[in-house]
């Protein structure tokens, strides 16, 4: 699929460790349930977000901008799951 | 099976005199604890695969019965319940079965690499807690790691008792790493007689046996080893029998090596009543104490790219200085040789991290790094000239092998030089400047650069490696490396004879100049200094007291006849054989 076909959101880390294991096991959790693949980008590296390794190895400190990246339409609820969880700082 | 125990040998090649006996302690090139690596056939692959998963299986049923025991330990079931998850993570868990199959290794070993590199991400991180998040993941790796092998290896880190270390290899880069206090001596696979192992090795006065190939998958951590640096041999899990004998041989030793200590503070004069001074090379400023101790004359070779690695900025013209400083203040009056930065094949500066080259040795290093960066350059004359106003410095240019390089090198040391007048800064440029002659050409030009400079150093080391065409770290071609050579006993010739005619003086600083056999040699062809690792000063001197000049200046002639290396080494032997056999932990063969 193309860079234009995509659907992404724009968000920003804010609990106060960044994106830690625990927080990245949760988007990981999501991610694991949708059709196509999930990317969280930082910056120009992007990691896929059902593996909690690659999540962490992009080191989001609180603050960090990050955006979510779906390739499949059906996958807009996890787009929108996985925003809002990251925008309640994780519930931390 | 195998019986538990049982002695057998290694043979490999002596890098560093002295016996120890004690448990051996494996560790692999990043200094952590080794892992086996070997090929799985293709048909074997689902099977390893299958093991691996097993493995997980096993530590995820561990992970999940602490949870299980933990109920109200909420804070820490949580973190637990990450690390189920990392367990079947697909960077990780898929990673690794993708490894087995495209690579047809074992799974510990796929495991391991996948480690590394995730690892390896993480040590570049600046944030301090998501660069620790890494231990998450070496938590579960190591588990998995644990129920793969069945046992749990202790961490190099960890160590608390003396002993043996066994690797692959070890860089210096490595060996900087270490806790040396604790290591009792040395065995690698690979390397050859001048590595950097040996050389570490000698100035902590510990034994190593280097070239071994088979050491760390024939010995396994904790077997009882005994490590014969003299006669380069390893003996693992030795009889009674043998353990007595070496405990004798390592008493004899130590005993000879204190007799030889007694009289090395006296000059090392010829019996036709020639001084030769005998000179140490360091590599550490901590070494100047044992240059002390064991009698040396003078420093003949200050390596200094230790400061430089190992870390990601060069180190200021302030911070040279005060350990230049500190060596030369401790050895005045007697002269300190330092050397300018020499990088080479094996000794990369972590922050100089260009595109690999395909030849190292043949590359941009040493006077060649230094003319293409003259701040750099600068920087450590700087520190250089500012030292020399405490003491007797010379400097020495490593590499030199065409004209225009010493004259550049020059005019940048007169540079320096000028900019310190202006900051009105205390140095002294009234000292003498050598180049070390290690690469064939500036042997054939030694006339034109004997011009520009106020002695020679031969580094044999590399004019050996560079004459001869032999990677001395290359244990397929390491017997090859002859210092005995006729090639090369007409290149030091040649050498000397352009010295004598221009009225310079000519050194030696590589490990030729420490072996007992070549003494003669060296002597006759007029050598009027010899420069070695500070341990081998006491009986290097007294090697030279026992000999006459005018003596090896006859042998000289019969030697320059022989046709091979072999051809010399009989006719050494034939002439001093007496000498070779008080020869403790010197090299044998020729």
């Amino acid at each position: 699929m193309k860079e234009n076909q995509e659907l992404q959101k724009v968000t920003y880390i804010n609990n106060e460790l960044g994106l830690h294991a625990r927080s990245a096991a949760r988007i990981a959790e999501i991610a694991r349930n949708a059709k196509g693949a999930i990317w969280v980008v930082k910056d120009d590296e992007r990691a896929d977000a059902s593996s909690i390794v690659d999540i962490l190895t992009l080191a989001c400190e609180k603050g960090t901008k990050i955006r979510i990246i779906i390739e499949d339409w059906a996958d807009t609820d996890i787009l929108k799951a996985i925003v809002d969880l990251v925008d309640n700082g994780f519930g931390e | 099976m195998a019986k538990p125990s049982g002695e057998f040998r290694l043979k490999g090649i002596n890098a560093s005199p002295g016996i120890c006996i004690g448990k051996a302690y494996l560790v692999d090139k990043e200094g952590v604890d080794i892992v086996a690596r070997y090929y799985v056939e293709k048909e074997k692959l689902p099977g390893e695969v299958k093991r691996f998963k097993a493995a997980v299986k096993r530590a995820r049923d561990e992970i999940r019965s602490v949870i299980d025991d933990s109920p109200e330990e909420l804070q820490r079931a949580h973190i637990l319940e990450t690390h189920l998850a990392l367990l079947k993570d697909k960077m990780l868990y898929g990673k690794t079965i993708e490894t087995i199959e495209t690579e047809g290794v074992n799974a510990e070993w796929a495991l391991k690499q996948v480690v590394s590199k995730i690892k390896s991400v993480f040590l570049s991180m600046a944030n301090a807690y998501l660069k620790e998040r890494a231990s998450d993941i070496v938590h579960v790796s190591d588990s998995i790691m644990r129920n793969l092998i069945g046992v749990k290896a202790e961490k190099i880190a960890d160590i608390d008792k003396r002993v043996i270390l066994v690797a692959r290899d070890l860089s210096p880069a490595d060996t900087s790493q270490i806790n040396l206090e604790k290591i009792k001596g040395f065995i690698t696979d690979r390397g050859g007689k001048a590595s950097h192992t040996g050389i570490v090795a000698q100035a902590l006065e510990i034994p190593a046996v280097v070239g071994l190939k088979h050491a760390t998958s024939r010995i396994k951590s904790d077997n009882l080893i005994i490590v014969d640096g003299n006669a380069g041999q390893v003996i693992v899990n030795p009889s009674e029998k043998s353990l007595v004998k070496y405990e004798e041989r390592k008493m004899d030793y130590e005993q000879y090596r204190a007799v030889i200590t007694r009289d090395s503070h006296l000059a090392a004069k010829t019996t036709d009543g020639i001084n030769v001074d005998v000179m140490a090379n360091i590599e550490l400023p901590e070494e100047v104490v044992s240059v002390k101790n064991y009698g040396g004359d003078g420093i003949g070779l200050y390596r200094t790219e230790f400061q430089y690695m190992n870390r990601t900025i060069f180190p200021n013209e302030e911070e040279l200085f005060e350990k230049y400083k500190d060596v030369v203040e401790f050895m005045a009056p007697k002269p300190v040789t330092i050397r300018t930065l020499d990088i080479n094949g094996d000794k990369a500066v972590s922050n100089q991290n260009g595109q690999d080259e395909a030849n190292p040795a043949l590359g941009l290093r040493s006077i060649r790094y230094c003319l293409r960066k003259p701040d750099i350059f600068l920087t450590q004359m700087r520190a250089i000239l500012r030292a020399a106003a405490f003491g007797n410095v010379r400097i020495l240019f490593p590499m030199i092998a065409a004209y225009f390089e010493i004259s550049e090198a020059k005019k940048l040391l007169d540079q320096a030089a000028g900019s310190l007048e202006k900051e009105g800064l205390p140095y002294n440029r009234d000292i003498q400047a050598g180049i070390m002659i290690e690469v064939p050409s500036a042997v054939v030009l030694a006339d034109f650069l004997a011009e520009k400079v106020d002695f020679f150093s031969i580094g044999t080391n590399d004019l050996i490696q560079y004459a001869l065409a032999i990677d001395r770290l290359n244990p397929n071609v390491a017997h090859l490396y002859q210092p005995l050579d006729p090639a090369v006993i007409r290149l030091i010739k040649m050498v000397a004879d352009v010295a004598k005619d221009k009225g310079i003086e000519v050194h030696m600083c590589g490990e030729m100049a420490a072996a007992t056999h070549h003494i003669p040699l060296l002597l006759g062809l007029g050598l009027d200094e010899l420069s070695m690792n500070p341990q081998s000063i006491p009986h290097i001197k007294r090697v030279i007291r026992s000999l006459s000049i005018s003596d090896a200046r006859a042998f000289m002639q019969g030697v320059l006849k022989k046709r091979t290396a072999r051809g010399v080494f009989e006719l050494v032997k034939e002439a001093y054989g007496d000498l070779l056999d008080t020869g403790y932990g010197m090299p044998r063969g020729g």
